[in-house]
């Protein structure tokens, strides 16, 4: 289960969501690989459900679109049912039945984040097999397994919307570094009561960290001066 | 709608006048025979004659109150045989959401079905609890599709669905023509008349639970008839506050201190 | 790019599992294929898990415990998640295996739930009944070939007795005055055997408390799937009762003064 069919396309990918109190940010790179191929290195992972509410797709990209799709009709059906805009919960239950119910035929880890009327603010995480989990800040694709220490050691609750978005640029851009899966431009979101949005790190402007000599010393080279020919 | 001076006899009276007046003269006509056929002047008799089923049930009112709902039934008992408190005629269709309703018994637990499975796949597809509402909206839709057949009967039942939702607490009543409204206070059945003119003097959006659950006693003893009527049980439920948001029968302590502030209130009427 | 060690100088195949996605317990085989695998109906496995739950009978009712960590492979990936449940005023379900499938048992008893408090007669759900509904649909569902992959304890108190039982994933059931699963039931089993039986009608709250507790400690110092931060449910004429999360004493000064592996003074 949960295989990649040969050449099928996939988002090996580091996404995020960090909730703050106003808000919520989402984040991801931009690289779509099949094998070792980029497929394209300026994807948009960054899907918009319902006016507030947006996932983060990692996995196979067919599956995550068509799931993302199905969950976008069932919320404008909502919305008209209803009257009124869907609560994250929802969104996040309708992925979470989709994947659930479906685990053997996908691979789709999801991160769906929001701002709704009831609860403000919310991340939630759909891993693998289905499951749903709400988390203050949620990462997810193969590269966020270089960078849990790195969210476990920066992240801290009270943040403001720019601190927010500060730390999902440096994850995504440690994240980036270290997997060959993931890479490109970071784009983000900034989703708030009035409106989400759109933030964009070009792919040579990505903040950069340790960077120096990995290897510190060497054989020495010695310098041969050059010597004439000797002439009869 | 009939003013508040009018006193309880004369109520009554022209409660019955005007019925047999409407209904009485198109009888034999043939359009009453199918839910599916007009008349020319663009009634359904086969839905009037469902009113006349609610009409000819004991009262069942609804008080949505500051912190909650609260329902209350006069439960009219047909024979000495029964074990008391058999055939509910308040219903729970959800943990946060009840049913009190006036007419046919046996539709009206039709209805209750029909509601809680609508509140199961509210939380299956959307994963949250149903609104009073969104309910109200659904029953009567399947209300309404049952006045469009021949091979059918309309619901010989109004319902009030009572409960406390995101939106707070709500109150609505689902008629037998699939007419659906909210209101503050609802009441259906044989003394509704009576009942809407003693809510109407309440200041229900002011009233506790406790309190309404008062009132609500007061007025269901006073439109009962003792002259006509056989005996009645008092079946009374709430949701809110007092009963940290789920429908649950109100406790038999205050159950039977409002019975018999009621009693007492009833000796003073008039 | 396979990223485990473990894979480099064996068959290769990059359209399977290309990102290395997979916990590591279940390293996906790149071996010759076999003709017919395609063919065949596999049952799913478990992606993300929890392990141990611990339950013990005491003096008055029934007390259960588990950490908060659910697993990705060797991933501790989520660390504040309840594994036990309250179902109805009676009863607490606990639960190792895949989260997922829990979440979906807890769907189900919710339904259930509602379904009997509607129904408004007089019945209310214990915990022999909601027993005897997992086991069946365990069962159910393993004859289908599609198990809900997870060991559950569960525990309640009523009409003044004391129930405890357990269900998996086969639909197999047994019952005793002490319970575990998982790695629990290698490691804390033989600690609360002893501790327990014979005791069960004496054993105080605090007592049953400390004994939980102390297994769960072994637990964490011995299942590399386990963390320091657990949950305790009581289950009593009181009613049912879950903790807060709570933090695990642990002791490792012993170590400090460790040298090497065997000769090494230094």
């Amino acid at each position: 289960m949960n295989r990649l069919k040969t050449g099928e396309v996939n988002l090996g990918t580091s996404i995020m969501a960090v909730q703050f109190d106003k808000g919520v940010v989402i984040g991801a790179d931009s690289r779509t690989t099949t094998g070792s191929y980029i497929a394209n290195r300026v994807t948009d992972k960054l899907t918009h459900v319902h006016d507030r509410i947006y996932c983060c797709r990692s996995g196979s990209a067919a599956d995550t679109q068509a799931v993302a799709d199905m969950v976008h009709s069932h919320l404008q059906l909502y919305t008209q049912i209803h009257g009124a805009h869907p609560p994250v919960s929802s969104a996040a239950g309708i992925f979470q039945d989709i994947c659930y119910d479906n685990k053997d035929a996908l691979s789709a880890g999801i991160i769906v984040a929001g701002w709704d009327k009831e609860v403000g603010p919310s991340v939630y995480n759909i891993p693998l097999g289905g499951g749903l989990f709400r988390q203050p800040w949620a990462i997810g694709g193969s590269g966020s397994t270089y960078v849990y220490g790195y969210c476990d050691a920066t992240y801290q609750e009270g943040w403001g919307r720019d601190e927010t978005v500060e730390f999902v640029k440096n994850t995504l851009a440690l994240a980036m570094a270290r997997d060959g899966s993931s890479g490109g431009v970071i784009r983000m979101c900034v989703i708030t009561e009035d409106g989400v949005e759109r933030l964009f790190v070009p792919g040579d402007k990505l903040p950069t960290f340790w960077g120096g000599r990995e290897v510190l010393s060497g054989p020495v080279k010695k310098s041969v001066e050059p010597t004439a020919m000797a002439i009869e | 709608m009939i003013s508040h001076g009018l006193t309880r006899l004369s109520l009554r009276v022209r409660g019955k006048l005007t019925c047999i007046l409407t209904t009485m003269t198109s009888i034999g006509t043939g359009y009453d025979l199918s839910a599916s056929t007009y008349s020319p002047d663009g009634r359904i008799f086969q839905v009037e004659y469902a009113n006349k089923a609610v009409e000819n049930s004991g009262t069942a009112i609804g008080l949505r109150v500051k912190d909650g709902v609260v329902l209350a039934v006069e439960k009219l008992i047909h024979s000495k045989l029964l074990v008391p408190g058999a055939n509910r005629r308040i219903q729970t269709v959800d943990r946060h959401i009840g049913m009190a309703s006036a007419g046919l018994l046996a539709d009206s637990r039709k209805i209750s079905q029909l509601a809680r499975d609508s509140g199961a796949q509210t939380r299956k597809q959307w994963k949250e609890p149903l609104t009073v509402k969104a309910l109200s909206d659904t029953v009567s839709w399947n209300a309404q599709t049952y006045t469009l057949y021949s091979s059918v009967r309309p619901f010989g039942v109004s319902t009030i669905f009572g409960g406390v939702d995101k939106s707070g607490p709500s109150l609505y009543i689902v008629e037998p023509s699939g007419v659906c409204l909210g209101y503050h206070g609802a009441a259906v059945g044989k003394g509704r008349q009576l009942a809407k003119t003693e809510l109407e003097k309440l200041k229900l959006s002011e009233l506790s639970m406790r309190e309404a659950v008062m009132e609500a006693a007061r007025i269901i003893y006073l439109v009962h008839d003792d002259n006509k009527e056989k005996e009645f049980e008092l079946e009374m439920t709430w949701v809110g506050v007092e009963s940290n948001d789920l429908h649950l029968p109100v406790p038999a302590d205050l159950l039977e201190e409002a019975k018999k502030k009621a009693k007492d209130a009833l000796e003073t009427f008039e | 790019m396979d990223h485990f060690p473990t894979n480099w100088g064996r068959p290769r195949n990059d359209a399977f599992d290309a990102y290395a996605t997979y916990p590591i317990h279940q390293r996906p085989y790149n071996g010759p294929k076999d003709t017919f695998a395609d063919g065949v109906q596999r049952t799913q496995q478990p992606i993300v898990t929890g392990t141990s739950v611990l339950a013990i009978k005491y003096k008055d009712g029934v007390m259960m415990a588990a950490d908060n960590l659910a697993s990705y492979g060797s991933l501790a990936r989520f660390k504040d998640v309840q594994r036990l449940h309250q179902v109805g005023n009676y009863t607490v379900i606990g639960a190792g295996g895949d989260m997922s499938d829990f979440q979906y048992i807890q769907y189900i008893l919710e339904e259930l739930s509602i379904d009997e408090i509607s129904a408004q007669d007089g019945h209310e759900l214990g915990p022999i009944e909601i027993h005897e509904y997992m086991s069946q649909l365990m069962y159910a569902r393993r004859s289908k070939m599609n198990p809900l992959w997870n060991s559950l304890l569960i525990g309640g108190f009523k009409d003044g007795k004391r129930f405890l039982s357990y269900v998996d994933l086969l639909g197999t059931t047994y019952s005793a005055s002490t319970l575990a699963t998982g790695y629990g039931a290698f490691i804390a089993q033989p600690l609360l055997r002893k501790a327990v039986e014979g005791r069960e009608d004496v054993i105080t709250e605090e007592e049953a408390r400390k004994i939980l507790e102390d297994s769960m400690r072994v637990l964490f110092y011995r299942d590399a799937r386990s963390m320091n931060k657990f949950q305790i449910a009581t289950i009593s004429s009181a009613g049912v009762s879950i903790s807060d999360s709570m933090q695990l004493e642990t002791a490792w000064s012993f170590a400090e003064n460790i040298r090497g592996y065997g000769a090494q003074t230094q």
